[in-house]
């Protein structure tokens, strides 16, 4: 599991590690049934505190995205699939929003944006993959 | 025993005419971490040096694990792991000679530990201080402040003029230390970064006074930075209560506030203004703003 923070970024830890997460689970790097790092390791990994890690998994559970097993550890939710397409599509309509607003900001109506994405579509097929950096 | 290892009342301290410190009070709370942060000359050595019992309190009172650091040194400082802002080590000493010199002054030594640390940063206890890079100082410090496995971890700008390599031992042991039950890491530094990534709890220090102290989540909480457009345009910043900064032109600023943020959207619509960005504030930011108030 890869996770990348950035300190200074003014977007809480526990945040991105939840964001990044639920991206990984999204997008199928992480799978139902799959094991995160234990709370210890993944502080080291990450040189962030425990307690920041513990949070963004226990946020995590509440949203139902991983789950405790007793004594075992922490497990993505065999409910993953349902949610990750719910996430799939927030963590896009997050995106659009963010393109319309700057697109109006710039004087662009809507269909000369659609028509740029219709364009750029033909130009890349494939969406890159990247974790997400906005809320 | 009180739940905070540290416990500094209304502490002040002057040299001559300067005022040091002036009517500090902090606490420390069991396990976690404590960054202290401020510019150089805040005070922070020097707060460090009471926490120790290497300046008595001339003002108010300083309780480390409930005890007086002056009047009982072996009981508190047995107890304390510390690195020094200078790294002052004997530097005619050979690595092995002061890990068993310093050994004798800690009954909880922990050898295996210390051999195991040896190897982990990679060095030769047969190399005189004198001999070692500065990075290598730093690692043989940082031996000795864990060796014991102190209840309490002092690392005064543990990582100032390291290289990042270095910089990660440091900061993966303020890690690990906090993982271990109840033991609790006091850190000075001026590498927010650092400290955003580290610390439960945050203190500012500046001219020796305690500008804020506060959980970490709880500052991201209550600091917002909006830029607001106004009906109007105006050439200084329309005045926004509760707001530390403010910065724009026309009929667009930007202002950093402090306090909830419904109370902040709730000043705007009563200035007919509306948040057309909100961004995100670093610990940086928030720093900054607290220095630049004073």
């Amino acid at each position: 599991m890869q996770i990348h923070i950035q300190a200074q970024g003014g977007v809480p830890i526990y945040l991105q590690v939840m964001q990044q997460i639920k991206y990984l689970v999204a997008s199928g790097r992480l799978e139902p049934g799959d094991e995160l790092p234990s709370i210890r390791s993944l502080a080291e990994q990450l040189i962030v505190n425990p307690n920041t890690i513990a949070r963004a998994y226990r946020e995590l559970e509440t949203q139902g995205v991983v789950e405790k097993r007793r004594t075992a550890g922490t497990f993505v939710a065999d409910s993953g699939s349902p949610l990750a397409r719910k996430e799939r599509l927030k963590l896009l309509k997050e995106r659009i929003d963010q393109l319309l607003t700057e697109a109006y900001q710039m004087g662009f109506e809507l269909d000369e944006v659609m028509k740029l994405v219709e364009q750029s579509s033909l130009i890349s097929q494939q969406p890159k993959k990247g974790p997400s950096s906005h809320e | 025993m009180s739940d905070f290892v540290i416990d500094i009342q209304h502490l002040g301290r002057s040299f001559g005419k300067t005022e040091a410190l002036q009517d500090v009070s902090l606490q420390v709370p069991r396990g976690g971490v404590f960054g202290l942060i401020g510019s150089n000359g805040a005070g922070k050595t020097t707060l460090i040096k009471h926490i120790l019992g290497s300046h008595y309190a001339q003002r108010g009172w300083v309780k480390v694990f409930g005890l007086d650091p002056v009047a009982e040194p072996v009981k508190v400082l047995g107890r304390i792991g510390y690195m020094s802002e200078d790294r002052d080590v004997p530097s005619w000493m050979r690595i092995g000679e002061l890990i068993d010199f310093t050994r004798t002054f800690y009954p909880a030594w922990d050898s295996g530990y210390a051999t195991e640390l040896t190897s982990v940063f990679e060095l030769d206890v047969k190399q005189k201080i004198r001999d070692l890079s500065r990075g290598q100082t730093a690692r043989v410090c940082l031996l000795l402040a864990l060796s014991h496995r102190p209840e309490l971890l002092v690392l005064d700008e543990p990582s100032s003029g390291l290289d990042p390599v270095i910089r990660r031992d440091i900061l993966t042991a303020i890690v690990r230390t906090t993982t271990d039950e109840g033991r609790t890491v006091l850190f000075s530094s001026h590498l927010l970064d650092e400290v955003e990534r580290l610390a439960d709890r945050v203190a500012i220090l500046h001219q020796g006074r305690i500008l804020l102290d506060q959980k970490l989540e709880d500052i991201y909480e209550s600091y917002h930075r909006v830029t607001l457009r106004f009906d109007r345009s105006s050439s200084v910043a329309p005045a926004l209560e509760g707001s530390l900064h403010s910065d724009g032109n026309g009929n667009e600023w930007t202002y950093v506030y402090r306090g909830q943020k419904g109370q902040l959207l709730a000043a705007s619509s009563q200035l007919n203004a509306t948040v057309v960005a909100e961004l995100p504030l670093s610990l940086d930011d928030i720093f900054v703003c607290n220095i630049q108030g004073h």
